[in-house]
Formats: C-alpha cells, structure tokens, sequence
C-alpha cells in the first residue's frame, strides 16, 4: 500500500512540476503571456512602406511598448501598406493628431511603430484611422541618394581649386 | 546476382518490419481507450518513464543550457552584440536542444527499461500466461507503457527547456556578465507562443514515436536473453535515428 501511495505522489509531482514548466515557458518566456483577457483598442495607419515591419513588433510612445502590430495588409486601390495596430486599453489618452512613424530599434534590432503626441485634445478610438504616418526609412534608397548626390557634385570642387 | 538477391532481401525484411511495427501500433492503439479504464497501470507507468527520469532530464537540461551560454557568449562576442544571447540560447533550447536531447535521453532510459522488462516478461512465459488466461498482454502490458511515455515525455521535454534556460541564465548573467534584463527582455521579444508550441508538438511526436518503439521492441524481442539485450539495443539505435530524421522532417514543416 505505501508502495503505491509513494509512486502516485511521486507522479503527482513530476506531473506537477511539468505543467509549472509549460506554464513558466508560455507566460514567463515568451512576449504575449496571457493576452486574451487584456482590454485594447484597434487603430489602422497606412505607410508607403513599411520596410520590415513585422507582426507582431511592438507599437511604442516615448520609448514605451503600448501595444503590438496585430496584421499588415496591402491595399491595392492605393498601393499602401495597412498596419493595423492593438493599442492597450489604458494608454487611450492618445492626442488624434500624433503621427506615427516607422523606426528600427538599434543598428541590427527590429523595427517598431513609434507614436509622436500631438497637441489636440480629442483622442483616438477604437477604430480609428492615423491621418499621418512616415513610412520605413529603406536603407537602399538612402544610400543610392547619397551617392548620386555626390556623384553630381563631385567633379566641380577640384576644377574650383585649380581655377584659384 | 547473390548481391542483388541479398539486397532484395534484406529490403524485404524492412519493408516487414515497419509492416509489422504499423500494424502493432495501431493495435496498440485501438486498445488504448480500454487500458485508460485502469489509470493505476498508467499512472504506474508515467511514473517508472517520468519521474525516474527527472534527476538525468533535469542534469544534462542544466548542462546543456550553460555549454550552450558559453559557446554562444564567445560566439556573440565576436560581433559584439551578447545581449542577444538570451534569444540565442532560449530559441535554440525550446525548438530545438530541449525536445531533441530529452526524447535521446528517454529512449536511453525510459526506453530500455520498458524494452527489457517487456522482452523480459516474455522470456518467462509472463505474457503466455496472460494470453492463457484471456487477458490480452498489449491491452494490460504493453498500451499503459505507451501511453505512460506518451504522457511523460512532453512534460520532461517542458522541464529540461526550463532548467536549460535557467542554466543558460546562470552561466551568462553570473558568469560572463550579460546584463540580466537585456538577456530577459530580449528573449521575451524574441520567443513568440509558436516556438513553444513548436517544441512541444516535436516532443509529442517523439514520445509517441520512442514509446511505440520500445513497447514494440520488447513485445518482439527473442526471448531469451540473448534476444532481450539485442532488442533494447535495437530501441536504442531505433529511437535515435528516428528523433533526429521526424525533427528534420518537422522542423521543415513547421519553420
């Protein structure tokens, strides 16, 4: 009898011990944790580009996550990208005339969405549409518009030289 | 001619064996909700494959989790970016180290042990005497082993990623000198529900696939004890060869 009494206790532990470590990796691992029960508001901003935004990255104000990209669509009347953002319920006190922008978190990090405040005193709601957005900085783009600026300046500043 | 004789033949002998080995997992299977009617067997079961096997799954889980901190902290150092070795050891532990070394380690210990002790029950005429007295030997023998290993192996699979991570944590914030909340933080942004999922969904598999082997290995050993031994060496090799080529194959499913 206690044979048995021991192997069952010692079951119940191990299964113990094993649900507390799914548990620790799902909530405490992970970035979501238990996230079908907080409270959040759903705002759509429509970039040009949005570079190499992903779902999922982090929607931030003053450098502080307030929410998460939840889906990226395109649309094709316009050839915009749609960011649809899920902003936490209690960060709802946002001006309606911030913009937003699109910013990569460090020289290899990923890239975010980054409100600016505006200075209205109506607030954004559910649903709502941001009116202006800057799109993804496209490193390409900035470097070729770089070397073509020099490119069409370059020769003149020695010829200057000689000329004095 | 011999030669192609010979590999007709022996391909002929695979071809039998996964036959075989379908056909008795699907009989195993088809007695399964019957043998969970007696949960003492099974509890019994989860208990010789899963909580013996805590003290090794949790050793190598804290062992791998600081080899892996280390090699990655030297790795991470050369591009001078060891913040991300939190993402770096806990990606790798979850999808990948944790359900592929936990279901290695099971098949070592939890697997042989099931292999012999059923070879061995019918070396001495145990499962004869069952059938003897019409009690089906894969219905009180061999499914409650199934399903014990089953059971068991996602949650050592949980276990080992946990501890792993804590070494990983202990080897790179206390020793190296990562800073603790970049080492957390990033390994939360990094690590979405799928990867755990991922992981989990492999050691299942796994548990599936070892347990089925060695119940089957052993209902199919020789039974003597020649045959015992060859056939827990078969479970071993069996099992391991298996995990490595269904985590490549689900690997390129789920990426």
């Amino acid at each position: 009898m206690s044979q048995i009494r021991s192997t069952e206790i010692g079951t119940g532990l191990f299964a113990l011990l094993g649900f507390a470590a799914l548990f620790f990796l799902v909530t405490q691992i992970t970035s979501r944790g238990f996230s079908w029960h907080d409270q959040s508001y759903h705002l759509t901003a429509r970039f040009s580009n949005v570079g190499g935004l992903k779902v999922g990255a982090p929607v931030s104000m003053a450098g502080v996550t307030i929410g998460r990209v939840e889906s990226i669509d395109f649309d094709s009347t316009d050839y915009k990208a749609v960011a649809h953002l899920k902003v936490e319920q209690r960060y709802k006190k946002i001006p309606d005339d911030s913009d937003v922008a699109i910013y990569t978190a460090g020289l290899l990090g990923g890239q975010y969405v980054g409100f600016t405040a505006g200075g209205s005193e109506t607030y954004f709601k559910e649903g709502d549409q941001i009116e202006m957005t800057q799109s993804a900085i496209v490193l390409e783009n900035l470097i070729s518009k770089y070397l073509f600026d020099k490119a069409g300046q370059g020769p003149a500043k020695p010829a200057e030289g000689a000329a004095k | 001619m011999s030669l192609a004789a010979e590999v007709l033949g022996n391909g002929r002998a695979l071809l039998g064996k996964a036959g075989s080995f379908t056909l008795f997992t699907l009989r195993m299977l088809r007695v399964t909700p019957r043998a969970l009617l007696r949960p003492s067997l099974v509890i019994a079961q989860v208990f010789n494959t899963g909580a013996l096997s805590l003290v090794i799954i949790m050793l190598s889980g804290l062992f791998v989790g600081m080899v892996l901190a280390l090699q990655g902290y030297d790795l991470l150092q050369r591009f001078g970016s060891t913040e991300s070795l939190g993402t770096a050891t806990g990606l790798a532990i979850l999808k990948e180290l944790g359900p592929v070394v936990t279901a290695l380690l099971f098949a070592g210990r939890a697997g042989t042990s099931l292999t012999s002790e059923i070879g061995l029950m019918a070396a001495t005429d145990q499962l004869a005497a069952m059938e003897m007295m019409a009690v089906d030997p894969i219905r009180r023998v061999c499914a409650p082993r199934f399903i014990g290993g089953f059971i068991s192996m996602p949650l050592l699979a949980a276990i080992f990623g946990m501890i792993g991570i804590f070494g990983a944590q202990l080897v790179g914030v206390t020793l190296m000198g990562v800073d603790s909340g970049q080492f957390w933080s990033q390994m939360r942004g990094a690590v979405a529900l799928k990867d755990v999922t991922e992981g989990i969904l492999k050691s299942i598999v796994f548990g599936f696939a070892c347990s089925a082997i060695a119940v089957y290995e052993g209902y199919h050993a020789v039974p003597t004890a020649e045959g015992v031994g060859r056939a827990t060496t078969r479970t071993v090799v069996t099992s391991s060869v298996a995990v490595l080529v269904i985590d490549y194959m689900l690997t390129a499913v789920l990426l």
